[in-house]
């Protein structure tokens, strides 16, 4: 399992040709306490860099984008009852959605976790 | 600080206040009438009430009381310093509110015949005629009912041309990144797929990015000026001409119009539609107090698109234009709200104008800008302005100047309720890091402003060396302590039900 990271703040971890996609750990802490989440249904088509989610905290509404192309195959029901969940698990629990990958390739276009870590440090 | 605690819960003469629904006795009435006899006709096809209708029992002495106590624990512009930024929260002038008050005015029923309301009909005409005039825009759509609503009223017009002119194609809105929420939503509920611009590291939209975003499937921008930063687009004359060059309309935002009024003629930045927030600029009240308007002009191009009603002159005096085949070349993209707009506004702000004469709507948006620089001056030096240079009739900070002081926005703007000021706007816009946005407006005096810079200073030193946890005890001295915010927005209790709201 490899996990990529965007400019967005959202990260994939893919298994063959399923991805699961989330925000990170920034930017749930940037976000704050989330009151609200909204996950794409099965069977949406999404675009790499296309709005897929919406996340909203006391602070501020944003959509959530998908780092890569793809048909969502499940969306993380958990989240409509429990979007604390984002804040206590952004990288497990927390998820938003899967999808099943149509271009694969474009994987190569995303930071690793160490570029990530240093994209953020930059930000700070 | 030592909590000093009651036994009534009262605070002096700060009342606790109980839900009115939790007040009064069965039977207890204010008034002096026998029970209504039985009634032997069911006039209600059957559905009339079989329960108790549940609403409490008071005495007139008990409802004042709770009325008025409700009252005390307001705070509004009539109580003091409101420096909310991108809301423009302005003193109503009492002119205004004696004016719209006149039975002649007040007392009107909208299917009045016409030649009864004549007077109402040029109040409406008058105000149109100073709109069209302060902006230099050949006409103006008066029925929309507030900023966003005005903001959809200009799109509509926009798309209602590009389906006249077979380019219904055109399906992008290009939107900075420092917009008011409401423009992508604007863009979104005509149908539009919204693309934010970036904004340079000037606080202004970079119209490389603009230009670079333009082409042929683009309906229009939506450009805010001055910006929610509080700056001028100084370039707005380049991006108003590589719009129209691509075929796309130039929709200003005009929520800070205020800024500028009698200073700039919209119409010369190259706008093809514009909202006039008439309850910012033209100081009518809003917010609690009443409701907004927001007329919207509308350039050469988009006139004939303006929705119904408007009014004409006509043969026997003022006409109000209600259906498309009345005006002939007119093609309205339909009404978009009952009657004829917000008339009792329309009244304040047309009172406004003609009390304060074009040139004092000139010195009222210079002293906006004066009073907000003068702010920016007296406070950057303690807090971190966003920006360079002179802002318009806001100013823009962000937190780095709570960096390591485990203070953040939201702590400052709760301790400055417990100093007696309601807190600036925060958290908006998004472009900068924990923003606060401060408008004083031209309504403060410097007597006002100095006490505010004093304790913001004053704030602004205590953060940096106490305890972060002074900060986050914040507000003490209100009604009710810092609410949980995140407990509300997750399980809203949104309505009373009886017994379940009970205190727990």
């Amino acid at each position: 399992m490899s996990m990529y990271f965007t400019k967005d703040h959202e990260w994939i971890s893919v298994e063959g040709s399923v991805g699961t996609v989330g925000i990170t750990d920034y930017a749930q802490k940037a976000l704050g306490d989330i009151v609200y989440a909204e996950v794409p249904e099965k069977g949406r088509k999404v675009t790499k860099g296309g709005d897929a989610a919406v996340v909203e905290s006391v602070k501020a509404a944003s959509e959530v984008y998908s780092p890569v192309s793809g048909t969502v195959t499940a969306g993380n029901d958990a989240l409509a009852g429990q979007p604390a969940l984002v804040n206590e698990s952004p990288e497990g629990d927390g998820w938003f959605f899967k999808l099943e990958l149509s271009n694969p390739a474009e994987l190569e276009e995303l930071m690793d976790r160490a570029a990530y870590d240093d994209y953020v440090a930059g930000l700070e | 600080m030592v909590e000093i605690t009651t036994f009534s819960g009262n605070r002096g003469l700060h009342l606790e206040e109980p839900l009115i629904f939790e007040q009064g006795c069965p039977g207890r009435v204010g008034t002096d009438i026998d029970d209504a006899g039985p009634i032997d006709e069911d006039r209600l096809g059957g559905l009339a009430r079989k329960d108790a209708i549940g609403l409490p029992d008071l005495s007139e002495p008990q409802v004042v009381r709770h009325y008025t106590r409700l009252s005390q624990k307001n705070y509004g512009i009539d109580s003091g310093f409101y420096p909310l930024g991108s809301c423009t929260m302005k003193h109503n002038p009492r002119l205004s509110e004696k004016m719209a008050r006149l039975p002649g005015l007040a007392d009107l029923h909208p299917f009045q015949p016409k030649s009864t309301v004549q007077g109402a009909l040029s109040v409406i005409d008058l105000l149109a005629h100073w709109l069209k005039g302060l902006t230099g825009m050949p006409a103006v759509a008066m029925s929309p009912a507030a900023g966003a609503h005005g903001e959809w009223c200009g799109l509509m017009a926009i798309r209602a041309y590009h389906d006249d002119h077979g380019e219904s194609h055109r399906t992008r809105v290009l939107v900075p990144e420092s917009a008011h929420g409401t423009n992508p939503a604007t863009a979104a509920m005509c149908g539009y797929t919204v693309d934010p611009v970036p904004a340079t590291d000037r606080g202004r939209v970079d119209v490389a990015a603009l230009k670079a975003k333009l082409g042929p499937d683009v309906a229009c921008i939506m450009v805010t000026n001055p910006n929610t930063c509080g700056l001028f687009e100084d370039e707005i004359i380049e991006i108003a001409r590589a719009t129209h060059e691509a075929g796309a309309f130039f929709y200003c935002d005009g929520a800070n119009y205020n800024a500028i009024v009698g200073r700039v003629k919209v119409a010369d930045l190259g706008v093809d539609a514009m909202h006039i927030n008439l309850h910012k600029t033209f100081s009518t009240p809003h917010g609690g107090g009443g409701p907004g308007a927001g007329p919207t002009v509308l350039s050469e191009k988009l006139a004939a698109y303006a929705p119904l009603p408007f009014v004409v002159h006509g043969a026997n005096g003022l006409e109000l234009v209600e259906h498309a085949e009345q005006a002939p070349g007119a093609k309205p993209f339909g009404r978009v709200k009952g009657y004829h707009g917000q008339f009792g506004v329309f009244v304040r702000a047309l009172a406004y104008i003609l009390s304060m004469g074009s040139d004092g709507l000139r010195q009222a948006s210079s002293d906006a800008v004066l009073n907000a620089n003068y702010l920016l001056a007296s406070l950057k030096d303690v807090l971190s302005a966003s920006f360079d240079g002179p802002c318009m009739h806001e100013c823009l900070f962000d937190d780095r100047f709570l960096k390591d002081t485990g203070v953040t926005t939201l702590d400052f703007a709760k301790m400055l309720i417990d100093e007696g000021f309601h807190p600036m706007t925060m958290y908006f816009p998004l472009v900068v890091h924990g923003a606060l946005l401060m408008e004083p407006t031209e309504t403060e005096s410097k007597e006002t402003l100095d006490g505010f810079i004093k304790v913001v200073r004053a704030l602004a030193a205590k953060a940096k060396n106490s305890d972060a946890d002074d900060f986050k005890a914040a507000p003490r001295l209100t009604p009710r302590r810092r609410l949980d915010e995140t407990l509300a927005a997750r399980q809203p209790v949104l309505r009373w039900k009886h017994g379940a709201n009970a205190e727990g």
